[in-house]
């Protein structure tokens, strides 16, 4: 298992070192630069040409990724161009908020998504059953961002229920209990939306086992049907549905994107909605590389999973 | 037997195994690699077929019984160069398959057919029958387009069915035509051999019949000659002309049908016979050898001879030397045959 | 005869679906003794399983049992509620499959999987119901029994899942024990192993088998007496030594003539019957089997044949109109002796 990702690990690499070179690559190709972007509109060409030459902007593009590259292998991802801070600090201030968010809406997803896709599935062409896959239709077709105004305009316009963004009360004290009255709103909307197609997931899952002869060898068992369901066939089901959690997880950093926006959310998803605004190549680039490592990452701890789940699988 | 019909004249005065083989099989050797490691290194193989020889003759049906797991399939499907060897040649009227180029091989290929044990999963679902049997014909470049529809309702004849059924998609058929039109496809080619991998396994007993008698009947119409793959010992002793019992990739005896059956000289042979469960209720209480255990895993076979684990009969000798295939005719691979 | 275990009388078993609803098994009448054999033979379609579900009861959402009743003990299981039927399951009556395979969960341990049987029939602490599984599992000849059950199922070779599937099956020493085709997934070697510990297993505890196979060697190595059915119907039931012998039905002598057989040469072309099975939708009238049958002669495909007894203890019955002069000679003679 060690050796296993070990392996997966190196694989990893050379994945990792394409993608920097093709954020690189990409942002530097990208029209505007960011001292057009913050300079003042007064400034004179020679204001500008010396400013671009102080933030490095004048090297050939090799050196400049170099310089980069060996900044991001010495935990430096380098400042940030609007606000000058350590672009690393600023990551890490807004890790946390992400994860937060992200962890409750797969929660808030599973939660909703197991129960439903295993009726959906255990009453197949019942009411119930078309009741879930539409419901499943609706979450996976509502853009995030107007499921999120929608809810905003529901849950803090009219009802005053949640608060209509943000993570903690302006001037209260914080807290645990407001944080999670603010959490609420926005893992609910990023919840929905995975549970929409986790749904669909989980019933075609527990559809597959529900045919498998070892069903009916608990049944002959005289074992009650609850038990037949929820222990011997859904440990089956759960096992193809981590998969989808792996293929998740770039959904869901794309959710967030959109999420934290709509919320004000201080995560690296609105990081990443202000860096692209203000042309901050290096946030941009950093948040870039985040992504593709969570990616990669969640696809290891998937497989990880996979063997955990299923003692038919092993490593080596 | 007073109603010896005409069929049985005829494989006695055919008696193959005279004249040059029509297949040489030469120490045919089929090795799965098992990898582990961070590099992916090979530690080892699965020895799926390890050094096979013997002949085919014209005309005959020589069968590969054995138990799941022993590598019947697998030659079967080394020889047609479906799945080519790792090592050894199969020299098919002279030329050593493995020397050939792709087009040389595909020029072949008509020549060496195979039909399989499930004909539905075989069959493209989304072709009517007339397609699935032309297609063959096209992609040899056998027949042209006038001829197709002719040879295609003539092969469909051939194996029962009528050139009505050309029109229909697989899944309308039952298990019996299906397995029909699976021969029908190999047939249409001309074939000189074909090797039948499990072709009556799936089916029920009284369809079972009708297909090994079909199979009987194209033989002697067109001069086929079979390699029969399957566990089912009744089918076998029915159909063949010659028997090899395979055990771990190795066959460990070779012989006529009547020797193998009233004469087996393998104690494996011997606990494979006495195996079959008889459709007799008045011999349900005979003496019968019942081996202890199961098949050894092919990836790490025992040293020595392969069965000395279940065998009976096991000395010292047969836990260190491997035996050869020994003797001429009806030949046998044990330190301490039968007699 | 009071003694019986098992009486199934008229058993008809149906199946819902979008077009209305199939019959799948029609008139299937048989009785068990404690400790008897019976044989279910036929070949695919013709309503072995669905007979041996109906039994369980453990047809599905689909299939349930129209007509007839399914007597053990003193209960009729076609009428208990489920709740009750739960309780004889696994318990008064188990069942192995024909797929070692997948039987099996692969995601429990061996241990888990028996001791959830124990535990759920039997009146033992989780302790005592681990060392009741490994005496079961020893009993049917698993080496390392205390390892193996902690082991999960993939680790074990078809022939040992099998092993543990009659382990569990015969943990609650049922009445009767329902082998639907448990040998056929299984190589030669191995079936004749679980042959034999089938054989002694029935020996020690005197539990009633049915024995379902399309494979008349099976049969008749392990049955006292023989169902043979042909599309949903019992065509014919014998003991198993007048079966082979003198098999009465056509579709039975059809059968017997088409196994290759290897204790005597025969280079002779295979008899085999013509046509195939008719499908549930399109059963033929009168007799189901006269379209395939060489004797069939007019009133076969007008008027369904009723199981005719042909010999006097009422212990061979044919459902043919070939029979049923033979039928009323011994339904005189019978009448005779009572007079007399």
């Amino acid at each position: 298992m060690f050796q296993y990702i070990v392996r997966r690990i190196l694989i990893a690499l050379p994945v990792l070192f394409g993608v920097t070179i093709f954020s690189f690559l990409i942002v530097n190709m990208a029209p505007g630069n960011p001292v057009e972007m913050q300079i003042n509109p007064d400034a004179t060409a020679a204001d500008i040409a010396l400013k671009k030459e102080a933030l490095g902007l004048n090297d050939p593009l090799y050196v400049q990724y170099v310089r980069w590259l060996s900044g991001i292998l010495h935990g430096n991802f380098g400042f940030s161009f609007s606000t000058h801070q350590a672009v690393t600090g600023m990551i890490s201030d807004r890790i946390g908020p992400t994860l937060l968010l992200m962890g409750t809406a797969i929660i808030i997803a599973y939660l909703i998504a197991i129960p439903i896709g295993i009726l959906s599935a255990t009453r197949q062409y019942s009411w119930m059953d078309y009741l879930s896959t539409s419901f499943s239709f609706l979450g996976i077709s509502i853009p995030h961002f107007f499921l999120g105004l929608g809810a905003i305009y529901v849950f803090s316009i009219v009802f005053q229920i949640f608060p209509t963004g943000g993570m903690n009360t302006l001037g209260g004290t914080g807290g645990f209990a407001d944080t999670f009255n603010h959490l609420i709103l926005p893992a609910l909307v990023l919840g929905t939306g995975i549970a929409g197609s986790m749904v669909r997931y989980v019933r075609s899952s527990v559809l597959e086992i529900l045919g498998q002869d070892y069903l009916r060898t608990a049944r002959s068992k005289g074992l009650k049907e609850f038990f037949v369901i929820n222990k011997h066939a859904l440990r089956n089901a759960l096992i193809p549905i981590i998969t989808v959690i792996g293929m998740d997880i770039p959904l869901l950093i794309g959710g967030a994107v959109v999420t934290e926006q709509i919320f004000q959310w201080p995560g690296l998803g609105q990081l990443t909605i202000q860096s692209i605004g203000s042309r901050d190549y290096p946030t941009l680039m950093a948040m870039n590389l985040m992504a593709a490592v969570a990616v990669l990452l969640s696809n290891l701890i998937t497989d990880v999973l996979y063997s955990v789940a299923d003692p038919r699988i092993k490593y080596n | 037997m007073s109603s010896t019909t005409s069929l049985e004249t005829d494989r006695k005065a055919d008696a193959p195994r005279q004249g040059t083989p029509l297949i040489e099989v030469q120490n045919l050797k089929k090795y799965y690699p098992i990898k582990k490691g961070i590099l992916s290194k090979t530690v080892g193989h699965v020895k799926a077929v390890d050094g096979l020889n013997f002949s085919i003759y014209p005309g005959e049906t020589i069968s590969l019984v054995g138990e799941s797991g022993c590598g019947k399939s697998t030659t079967g499907q080394a020889i047609v160069q479906l799945d080519p060897p790792t090592e050894g040649k199969v020299i098919f009227q002279g030329r050593d398959l493995s020397t050939l180029s792709n087009t040389e091989l595909r020029q072949l290929r008509p020549q060496l057919q195979i039909i399989f044990q499930d004909p539905y999963s075989s069959l493209n679902p989304r072709k009517r029958v007339g397609d699935l049997l032309a297609e063959p014909l096209l992609v040899h470049k056998l027949a042209d387009k006038s001829e197709v529809t002719r040879k295609v309702d003539d092969i469909l004849e051939i194996v029962g069915l009528t050139k009505h059924h050309r029109n229909h998609y697989p899944h309308e058929f039952s298990g019996g035509q299906r397995q029909r039109i699976g021969i029908a496809r190999a047939l249409i080619l001309n074939p000189k051999l074909i090797v039948c991998d499990e072709p009556v396994s799936a089916l029920d007993v009284s369809i079972q019949a009708q297909v090994l008698n079909l199979l009987k009947d194209l033989q002697q119409k067109f001069q086929l000659t079979y390699l029969f793959i399957a566990h089912g010992l009744g089918a076998v002793k029915y159909i063949s002309d010659r028997i090899a019992v395979m055990y771990l990739g190795k066959i460990v005896e070779l012989g006529t049908t009547e020797e193998i059956f009233k004469n087996p000289r393998h104690p494996y042979t011997q606990i494979l016979l006495s195996a079959y469960p008889v459709p007799n209720p008045h011999l349900r209480n005979r003496n019968r050898v019942v081996v202890e255990g199961d098949v050894p895993n092919p990836a790490n076979p025992p040293k020595g001879c392969s069965f000395h684990t279940r065998c009976p009969l096991a000395q010292s000798i047969c836990r260190e030397k491997t035996p050869d295939l020994m003797g001429s005719g009806h030949t046998v691979a044990c330190h301490f045959p039968l007699a | 005869m009071s003694s019986n275990l098992l009486e199934v009388e008229k058993l008809q078993t149906a199946f819902k679906n979008d077009k209305g609803e199939v019959i799948s098994v029609d008139e299937v009448t048989f009785n068990l003794k404690p400790g008897e054999t019976i044989g279910i033979v036929g070949e695919s379609g013709c309503g072995k399983s669905v007979t041996s579900l109906s039994v369980m009861r453990l047809l599905g959402k689909s299939g349930y049992i129209k007509k007839g009743s399914i007597k053990l003990g003193g209960n009729d299981l076609a009428q208990l509620p489920e709740a009750h039927m739960r309780h004889i399951r696994g318990n008064e009556i188990s069942m192995i499959f024909q797929e070692p395979m997948t039987s099996l969960n692969p995601v429990f341990t061996i241990g888990n999987q028996m001791m959830e049987l124990i535990l759920l029939h039997m009146k033992l602490s989780k302790k005592e119901a681990k060392m009741y599984a490994i005496e079961m599992l020893k009993k049917v000849g698993i080496p390392r029994a205390e390892e193996i059950i902690h082991e999960y199922p993939h680790k074990l070779s078809g022939g040992m899942r099998q092993r543990v599937m009659i382990a569990m099956a015969l943990s609650c020493k049922p009445k009767l024990l329902i082998a639907d085709e448990p040998t056929t997934a299984l190589d030669v070697t191995i079936q004749a192993q679980i042959l034999e510990l089938m054989k002694k297993l029935r020996q020690e505890s005197n539990t009633a088998i049915m024995m379902i196979s399309h494979d008349l060697g099976v049969i008749a190595e392990m049955a006292d007496k023989v169902l043979v059915m042909y599309a949903g119907q019992v065509v014919e039931e014998a003991d198993v030594f007048a079966l082979f012998d003198e098999p009465k039905h056509p579709y039975t002598k059809g059968l017997m003539e088409s196994i290759p057989h290897l204790e005597y040469d025969s280079h002779e072309r295979l008899a085999s019957i013509p046509g195939t099975v008719p499908t549930l939708k399109h059963m033929p009238k009168g007799c189901r089997f006269h379209t395939r049958c060489p004797f069939a002669n007019e009133k076969c495909k007008n008027e369904k044949p009723p199981l005719l007894s042909i010999n006097q203890h009422d212990e061979h019955k044919v459902r043919c109109w070939l029979y049923e002069d033979q039928h009323q000679q011994i339904l005189a003679d019978t009448q005779r002796e009572v007079h007399a």
